[in-house]
């Protein structure tokens, strides 16, 4: 009889991040798979119901577009968390910072001396078909030579156990918000398992983006003026966007309300203009300025870029860094690891064919039914093809897009990604995961210990995007040292 | 405080409280029905009148009935003024500005719009009281939360001085639109039911035991004068008034208050309210009064959007005024002027 326990959970032959091959937990999974099978099948029913309410009453959602009745959907929430356990976060967060490090120069480079390109590590023309390479930010000198304050990196657990990172999201990652509100979701529904787990706070994290952005503060400035610039509400984020302004205790701006003059950056108060001194931009840098950018754009501010270069007002992150994002790009990052640091990656990425080179192309073009092929400038799940999903046209049609534009595709390996035990009907099965951990760049690197785990809910997808059908689960890092340490860590910025 | 934000906030408790409204107006409507020995058909054409969109009325249903008239006000997505329409509005403001309200009265107001959407879906709640009972109940929640947990910054003063004109728009019309009904019936006085009108009119704007605190028998001098110029209980038209400049006086402004039109309006209806009494209104011409009271109202609100919410181009801080209302018939009630909303969706990665 199917019930809500583990006893004929089936792992699938996929590496679960809960249960053992044999049906035992992971260490550091004991007291959730042991509670969550003494609950009573009911009592968790009522609890994702009350969840799923909850989310509701909160307006966690998305509007469906074309509906006239304006119907919403929440971004659908599984209660089994992943639990990610002491030792091997330390190893994601060694190899994330020395990532989000080696990126860093990377893009400072590149917009100056571009020593990456002269000393031959990365083909120069690898760079200029770069889409998102943006030649009006040629030798910006942000703030603090910091470009990527903000970032979430996807990262994958594939069949061997080993991590690896599946893209670098460098321009405006979203999710954030939603790790924030699964975790308030998750203590009120499971306060005790959650207190004897020994979970690591995220709590703090709208305070340490806070001091991230107060650090860019233009000519050293105290108490600066910040501001969450947003599309408005008819971008799928905006929920997001109002949260963190909400949670920062500052103003929420769109496009309409900013002005420059002088080269300086205001916004329309009713008492009249003030002036802003840093801006996180949830606006992408097509449509950030018409001036400098996309002259169509209805959503950005004109001569905001005029500002910027006098350093007059801080961007976070700045602009330019979405050439980091391109999947072609993307391949270079272990070699850049090794050229500005001198060091080896801790976290390795996906291995990765580059189709504008003619022997991988070959082998692509040869493999399709068994790779997962990517077009460099997208996201979101879109413009993708997985191979062994896939019927014969839809390879066919990739590989004529391939053989015209071959710098615009990558190809790899189709993963076997982990799995998380997930509510089914009246049962748990796996469900494919992935993990975006969030890293904010001030004064030091900080990695939020936790991040939003994707899960695919459709049987057999691997596909986690929002947009495709995903959903997500709370994410628990458990801490090692006494939780005191961690604790004060919070205190601190509180 | 952003002049969108400021707009929007206004909009906002605007929109809330004039759904509370119009809940009030046919909830008393389905109480007096009740009172009366035949449904004539007779007190759904005043309600109608009451919004000042008769036009569109006519055109859309036809015929004055109860189901048709619930329908219009209560869930006509089509039509800028039902309660469903209202509360739609007043959440599509409050998403633009949640960083700028409490989380507490967020979620009160989707909780509000949730329940409303809820029971535009079902047959028969239009026709229900109980409904009518629920949709004050929550406007009164989220006014209480929003009270509860708003610093009295420029916000909460936007906020409140957004509910206020709405209620002072919303009294005089009931007023209006019953007066009207009432010296109609003149002829045939039959006290009980006379008494039976004014105290529903009382008791749509809950003012019925507070009334009787201080009159005790109904006259319609007395009701005339509470709900006119009671200078105490909150929803009188000088009570509104005197509210809404003390707010207006707390909020900066780019223009000093010697210059600035909402305040001199509203100063200018305080003295003209304090100058008359029920004798005087009355004899002046009930409908006559209300008519020039609620365009003088109409040119605070366009003053407060000139001050406050439009958009002023950097060099030039002066103000330009366009006033012109004031029209023969009860009027529209003012809706918010849309503003360019983006309309394109960026791509973030």
């Amino acid at each position: 009889m199917p019930s809500f326990n583990f006893d004929d959970y089936d792992t699938g032959g996929f590496f679960d991040e809960l249960i053992r091959p044999n049906g035992k937990p992971r260490s550091g999974s004991e007291i959730l798979v042991e509670r969550i099978s003494e609950l009573p099948d009911e009592e968790l029913r009522l609890r994702q119901d009350a969840i799923d309410k909850a989310l509701l009453r909160m307006g966690i959602t998305f509007t469906v577009y074309g509906d006239e009745s304006g119907t919403e959907k929440i971004f659908p929430f599984d209660l089994i968390p992943r639990i990610v356990q002491a030792f091997e976060w330390h190893h994601i967060e060694a190899g994330l910072k020395q990532r989000i490090r080696a990126l860093n120069h990377f893009i400072d480079d590149i917009y100056h001396d571009q020593h990456i390109i002269k000393e031959g590590i990365i083909p120069r023309e690898m760079l200029e078909k770069a889409k998102s390479f943006r030649p009006q930010c040629v030798g910006l000198k942000p703030p603090h030579r910091i470009w990527c304050h903000i970032t979430g990196t996807d990262l994958v657990r594939d069949k061997d156990g080993g991590i690896y990172v599946l893209e670098d999201n460098l321009r405006c990652p979203s999710g954030v918000s939603y790790v924030l509100q699964n975790r308030s979701v998750m203590k009120r529904s499971f306060p005790k398992i959650f207190a004897d787990s020994k979970v690591r706070p995220v709590i703090d994290y709208p305070s340490r983006l806070y001091q991230t952005l107060a650090h860019l503060s233009p000519h050293g400035k105290p108490d600066p003026t910040i501001v969450v610039l947003t599309p408005g509400i008819y971008n799928s984020a905006y929920y997001e966007h109002s949260f963190l302004a909400q949670q920062m205790g500052i103003p929420l701006v769109q496009g309409e309300d900013l002005l420059v003059q002088d080269d300086c950056v205001y916004m329309r108060n009713t008492e009249g203009f003030q002036q802003v001194d840093v801006i996180y931009r949830r606006i992408d840098d097509d449509f950030m300025d018409p001036e400098a950018f996309r002259a169509d754009s209805m959503l950005g501010v004109p001569g905001l870029m005029r500002a910027y270069r006098q350093g007059n007002v801080a961007l976070a992150n700045a602009p330019g860094t979405g050439v980091a994002d391109d999947k072609v790009i993307y391949a270079y990052v272990p070699d850049m690891i090794k050229f500005y640091l001198n060091e080896t990656p801790s976290i390795p990425n996906v291995k990765t064919y580059i189709c504008e080179r003619e022997d991988d192309r070959k082998y692509v073009l040869e493999h399709l039914s068994e790779l997962v092929v990517k077009a460099a400038n997208e996201a979101g799940g879109y413009g993708m093809l997985i191979g062994p999903h896939s019927t014969k046209e839809e390879q066919d049609k990739f590989a004529a897009l391939i053989q015209a534009d071959p710098r615009n595709y990558i190809a790899q390996p189709t993963l076997s990604l982990s799995r998380v035990p997930t509510v089914v009907g009246d049962h748990f099965e796996g469900r494919h995961v992935d993990l975006r951990p969030y890293v904010l760049y001030g004064e030091s690197i900080w990695v939020l210990p936790g991040g939003l785990t994707r899960v695919a809910l459709k049987k057999g997808s691997l596909v986690v995007n929002s947009s495709q059908g995903g959903g997500s689960k709370d994410t628990w890092v458990l801490a090692d040292l006494d939780l005191a340490q961690d604790q004060s860590d919070v205190d601190k910025v509180l | 405080m952003l002049s969108r934000v400021a707009n929007s906030i206004y909009w906002m408790s605007r929109y809330v409280e004039r759904a509370e409204n119009i809940a009030r107006f046919i909830d008393v409507t389905l109480q007096v029905i009740l009172d009366q020995p035949a449904d004539t058909g007779e007190q759904w054409e005043p309600l109608v009148r009451t919004t000042g969109d008769e036009e569109f009325f006519l055109k859309h249903y036809g015929k004055f009935n109860a189901a048709n008239v619930l329908q219009f006000l209560s869930f006509d997505r089509s039509y800028t003024n039902s309660i469903l329409t209202c509360l739609q509005n007043a959440r599509e403001n409050a998403r633009t500005v949640r960083e700028a309200i409490s989380s507490e009265s967020w979620e009160q107001l989707n909780a509000y719009y949730h329940f409303v959407k809820e029971a535009s879906t079902s047959s028969n709640a239009s026709a229900d009281p109980e409904f009518y009972d629920r949709v004050r109940q929550h406007s009164q929640l989220f006014s209480g939360i929003l009270d509860a947990t708003m610093t009295r910054g420029t916000g909460w003063h936007f906020a409140n001085i957004g509910s206020l004109i709405e209620r002072a728009d919303k009294t005089s019309r009931i007023l209006d639109v019953k007066y009207f009904t009432l010296l109609r019936n003149v002829h045939d006085i039959d006290t009980t039911f006379d008494d039976l009108l004014w105290s529903a009119v009382l008791r749509s704007v809950s003012g019925f035991e507070m009334f009787r605190k201080r009159h005790h028998a109904l006259t319609v001098h007395r009701v005339v004068d509470f709900l006119i110029l009671d200078a105490k209980f909150p929803r009188t038209l000088l009570y509104c008034l005197e509210q809404m400049l003390h707010s207006l006086n707390r909020i900066a402004s780019a223009v000093p208050s010697e210059q600035n039109k909402a305040i001199i309006g509203t100063k200018d209806l305080i003295r003209l309210l304090r100058s008359l009494d029920a004798n005087t209104i009355i004899d002046g011409g009930m409908h006559e009064f209300i008519d020039s009271f609620q365009s003088q109202l109409n040119d605070i609100g366009q003053s407060i959007n000139e001050t406050f919410f439009k958009a002023r181009s950097f060099s030039s801080s002066k103000v330009a005024f366009g006033t012109e209302s004031g029209s023969p018939e009860t009027g529209s009630m003012q809706t918010q002027s849309q503003s360019a909303s983006p309309s394109s969706i960026s791509i973030e990665s």
